[in-house]
């Protein structure tokens, strides 16, 4: 909850803003966390005629289909299969692992991956695998489990790595056609990599940003500090969230991601593989990678629904009300695509605040 | 230390001893005490009303409660939320071999001190015992009987465009207790369960028993789930306002910590009334008068619509409050 | 993306510690802010600090802002 200080700046932000805003201007809030937050305040209706655009920033979402049935496999393996909340009802090709649990697999919800390593330690003799999914803010505390996990000798703990980070990302969302007017960057993603490794989206894409906290005051100053590079012309990436985010982000975390894991290209749903943009195990901890300790499916049987627009959504070219199955076919207890899965999907969070149902009282 | 066998179950000597040693001892009715296949109750004046609850909470003992004193507070609120006066209650409890005899006597002196305080007589009860592995310790299940309160009409019917919607007290901090003590997602925490029987709290509002239109206990699904109920039937819309929702700084912290919303979190000590505007303010003084409505708030109005909840944000900003889909898990995205 | 806290580190104890949030205790690791000093603020995400969180600079921003959308009236 906003401290007063924080709601009367939130409300003069929110005043400047709509004194600004003629047009309508398209800015893409690139990190799931800011689509659930943006719409949870209530912000969208009250930011009209700004649009706001989901990205790519919602790690379950992105994740790919293959993936997803390799990560449920692992559930029938036998192994303790340890995850966040986040992927539990996530639909693989078949199944869930909320369904694979029903059928016997032993899952444990977590909120570290170092909780997953003190399970390894009381389960010596069986397997415990860690479905990795997140970006740069979360890489670190899986990087930290396997190092901990070799370092302990627990040769029991694996990790299914489907790491992805965000600057690849990044490049292959703006280098496209996009028409996006701004960017709002992910601020916790921000505290690790830092804000000067996100310049070039300024400087080689011409597109003003900023780096953004997550309470409703620095969502409005995110936005605020955007309006006014594109008005002034001036495409810049300015740090909104000074308090958590520095130039270099945090250099520790960076060698941390460096000594454990590899890029490789990795598959995203919606862009399709792009280079360097995943994070593999590096192969002197071989021993802990899932992928290669496992007998897991190679290819889905997942085929995207045709008319799932998933795809579009997580590159900012609709809204998920512009998609015909929205709220339609597609609904929360039967998803047809990922955006509406996770809770942090841009579909799940459009359906659960801003779905337009009968007439919002005024 | 002494453990429940499965011979505890098996109607032997064992079995008469556990229920000697130990049932009798904590509950006090006289017809339960001469064991006869049916407890005989006096007649009741009036309508009836009849509930019945399974309590199967993961971990047993949780900050501010347990799940025997749960078992009571759960099928007393729904009497309460049906407009009916608890009187008593049956108890089933389905034991696992090998829970200790000792935190089973602390469940049913909880239990027995609940329905007690809500002056609430425990007439009948069974146990059973399954092999070790076959249940997580012990499950409870309470049916209730209470007396219809003739002073009251409740129902969805009755809700109008205009009144105005109470919330006895903060939401969500059943839930928050619960979670902190979840293998996984463990952390220490100030929040204690609200898990309370609210007989006597909604009977101190009973001068204003003609205006009160609908009650219900916000548990699980919490108040979003439960507003979503009303709003689907009673065919209108419910606003809330963001800043009226009486919500612990301690429990918003943790539901933020785990990636929830606590307008979705569990109650099992609140109830939400839903009362003629005009009598809306007088209610909350009176609710604040009983110490399980210190913190009444009245949250929001129903409108007009067609079966929809609405949250207005503290910035302005109206956003839907929708049906929950499954249980809320903790996340990090 | 990521859901992350500001916690205030109440007892540290090598690479790990215990934070506080509003009434809320957890014991995290602090392999990536060793910095960190009992009393201060860092941002916490999957059971790792991840960095120190400094004075709330928000204030200067807005004012920055302010005064630029007051030039432009």
């Amino acid at each position: 909850m906003l401290s007063g200080t924080e709601l009367a700046q939130a409300q003069q932000l929110l005043a400047l803003i709509k004194k600004k805003l003629t047009g309508p201007l398209s800015i893409m809030e690139v990190c799931g966390t800011h689509t659930t937050a943006i719409s949870k305040y209530g912000l969208r209706p009250l930011l009209e005629p700004l649009r706001l655009l989901s990205g790519p920033g919602c790690p379950v979402c992105v994740t790919a289909a293959v993936d997803l049935d390799r990560m449920i496999a692992l559930a029938g393996t036998g192994a303790i299969v340890a995850t966040f909340g986040d992927l539990l009802r996530v639909p693989g090709s078949e199944t869930s692992l909320e369904q694979a649990q029903a059928e016997g697999a032993d899952i444990r919800i977590v909120y570290s991956p170092l909780d997953a390593l003190a399970i390894a330690a009381d389960n010596p003799k069986r397997p415990v695998v860690f479905l990795g999914v997140g970006f740069e803010t979360t890489a670190p505390a899986m990087a930290l489990a396997v190092k901990q996990a070799r370092e302990r000798d627990l040769s029991n703990f694996y990790l299914y790595s489907c790491l992805k980070t965000v600057v690849p990302a990044l490049h292959a969302l703006l280098a496209a056609p996009h028409g996006l007017d701004g960017l709002l960057l992910p601020g916790h993603v921000s505290s690790v990599i830092g804000r000067r490794a996100q310049d070039f989206v300024a400087s080689l894409y011409g597109v003003p940003a900023a780096v953004v906290g997550f309470g409703e005051r620095d969502i409005l100053l995110g936005i605020a500090a955007v309006l006014r590079m594109i008005e002034e012309g001036t495409p810049g990436v300015v740090n909104a969230y000074p308090h958590v985010v520095r130039e270099e982000g945090n250099l520790l975390a960076q060698k941390l991601l460096a000594e454990v894991f590899d890029t490789a290209a990795a598959e995203w749903r919606g862009f399709g593989m792009i280079p360097e943009s995943g994070l593999v195990l590096k192969t002197e901890f071989a021993s802990h990678d899932a992928a290669l300790h496992f007998d897991l499916p190679h290819a889905s049987v997942l085929r995207e629904q045709d008319p799932c627009r998933c795809g579009d959504v997580l590159r900012g070219a609709i809204s998920p009300l512009d998609c015909a199955l929205f709220a339609d076919r597609c609904l929360p207890l039967t998803p047809l695509g990922p955006c509406m899965v996770s809770s942090e999907g841009a579909c799940a969070a459009y359906y659960r605040y801003d779905r337009k149902k009968g007439v919002a009282p005024a | 230390m002494k453990r429940v066998l499965l011979a505890h179950g098996d109607g032997g000597l064992y079995a008469a001893a556990l229920i000697k040693d130990l049932f009798l001892r904590h509950f006090s009715y006289p017809e339960l005490g001469k064991l006869k296949d049916a407890a005989l109750l006096s007649s009741i004046d009036g309508r009836l009303a009849v509930t019945t609850d399974s309590f199967v909470v993961q971990p047993p003992f949780f900050p501010g409660g347990d799940i025997g004193k749960l078992s009571v507070c759960g099928t007393v609120n729904d009497l309460v939320a049906g407009g009916a006066q608890p009187l008593y209650l049956t108890v089933s409890f389905i034991l696992e071999e090998g829970l200790p005899l000792e935190e089973l006597e602390v469940i049913v002196v909880s239990l027995a001190d609940t329905a007690r305080s809500c002056g609430v007589e425990v007439v009948a009860g069974d146990t059973k015992v399954v092999p070790r592995g076959q249940a997580d310790k012990l499950y409870i299940t309470t049916t209730g009987i209470g007396r219809v309160d003739p002073r009251l009409a409740l129902g969805a019917e009755h809700v109008r465009s205009g009144d105005a919607v109470i919330l006895s007290g903060p939401a969500g901090d059943h839930g928050i207790a619960v979670l902190s003590c979840r293998k996984g997602v463990s952390f220490q925490t100030q929040v204690v369960s609200d898990c309370a029987p609210l007989n006597e709290l909604i009977e101190t509002i009973s001068p204003y028993f003609p205006a009160l239109r609908w009650l219900r206990d916000p548990t699980r699904g919490g108040v979003g789930a439960t507003l979503n109920e009303l709003a689907e039937s009673a065919a209108l819309d419910v606003m809330l306002e963001e800043k009226l929702l009486p919500v612990r700084p301690e429990v918003r912290a943790a539901a933020e910590l785990l990636g929830l919303d606590p307008l979705y979190l569990p109650n099992e000590g609140k109830m939400i009334l839903v009362v003629e505007q005009e009598a809306a303010v007088a209610v909350r003084a009176a609710l604040r008068e009983h110490p399980l409505g210190r913190e009444a708030e009245i949250i929001g109005q129903v409108e007009r619509g067609t079966g929809n909840v609405w949250l207005r944000t503290v910035l302005g900003g109206t956003r839907g409050v929708e049906m929950p889909a499954g249980l809320p898990l903790p996340r990090i995205c | 993306m990521c859901i992350g806290m500001p916690c205030r580190v109440i007892a540290r104890v090598g690479e790990l510690g215990t934070v506080e949030y509003c009434g809320n205790s957890r014991e995290i690791n602090f392999a990536l802010v060793p910095q960190a000093g009992n009393g201060e603020w860092v941002l916490v995400h999957a059971g790792l600090a991840l960095q120190l969180i400094g004075e709330d600079e928000a204030e200067q921003l807005l004012a920055l802002l302010e005064e630029f959308y007051a030039e432009r009236d």
